[in-house]
């Protein structure tokens, strides 16, 4: 029986390909402020890569909207976790996080011009859903604070708008 | 106040300000991404102002490109409609952010 979950398990990790199936169950509110802070911080990250590489004008605005917005949301974040004194607490799912998109940004460094404004926008899109089904499936339900549950929502939003965006900059380059 | 009284003091209004009594101005209010009213309903010449309570910048931005409001976190942009017709427009950064400005002449 155990041998069976955990394969079904894998097979839903293997399926999302995201970082989130590996995670725990239920975080704590101090792992969800981290992950969501963390989500945040590796779009910027993903953002100067591409505001450093390309010279597509659609790409650059993206890269630029990417860096403002994610921006805003987490200083707000910072700024809820420092009122509710809550300290943000590293967990597999941030790590998990962490290692795909440094792993994606190491293979992104590898590409030039369409090649790499391609790549860049495609995992956006990537990105942004499996950040989007995240917070929608799993952090949300389980953040106990009304706070922190409220801007999580108004962080999904965000998000989806960005996903929407990143389709349109991906059709337009085709 | 009978309507005669409502005429006069519209007359009164109206020979002080002149132009101003007639044209208005129409407020959205944009909060957690979503304008509020989706539609309103304005005249060629009155204002249309969208309150924008978000930490993150929005724009309205006319689908036929007629025109593009940029609207800054916690700001509030204005834009004088001049044409008329049923106007669609979204967020160009947000694009699941939308909104109707049914302008009548």
């Amino acid at each position: 029986m155990l041998v069976r979950l955990s394969a079904a398990i894998a097979a839903v990790c293997l399926l999302s390909g995201a970082a989130f199936a590996q995670g725990v169950a239920k975080p704590t509110d101090p792992q969800i402020a981290h992950i969501a802070y963390t989500a945040g911080q590796l779009d910027i990250a993903a953002a100067k890569q591409a505001l450093k590489k390309s010279k597509n004008k659609e790409v650059r605005a993206f890269a630029n909207d990417m860096v403002r917005d994610h921006t805003a949301v987490n200083k707000e974040a910072l700024a809820l976790v420092k009122k509710l004194k809550v300290t943000p607490e590293d967990n597999d799912t941030s790590r998990a996080l962490t290692k795909q998109a440094d792993a994606k940004r190491a293979e992104l460094a590898k590409l030039k011009g369409k090649a790499f404004d391609k790549a860049y926008v495609d995992n956006e899109v990537a990105y942004h859903k499996t950040v989007d089904s995240a917070l929608e499936n799993t952090l949300i339900p389980s953040a106990n604070n009304a706070e922190l549950k409220s801007l999580l929502q108004t962080g999904l939003k965000i998000f989806q708008g960005h996903e929407q965006h990143a389709e349109h900059v991906a059709a337009e380059l085709k | 106040m009978t309507p005669r009284w409502i005429c006069l003091a519209a007359v009164v209004l109206s020979g002080i300000t002149s132009v101003s009594a007639q044209a208005a101005t129409i407020q959205v209010t944009i909060n957690k991404l979503v304008y509020s009213p989706a539609e309103v309903t304005a005249k060629v010449g009155d204002t249309v102002e969208w309150i924008n309570k978000d930490i993150v910048a929005h724009t309205a931005t006319a689908t036929n490109g007629d025109w593009n409001v940029a609207i800054a976190p916690k700001q509030t942009a204005r834009l004088v409609v001049k044409k008329s017709g049923n106007i669609d427009y979204f967020c160009k950064y947000h694009p699941n952010m939308k909104g109707i400005v049914v302008v009548t002449p």
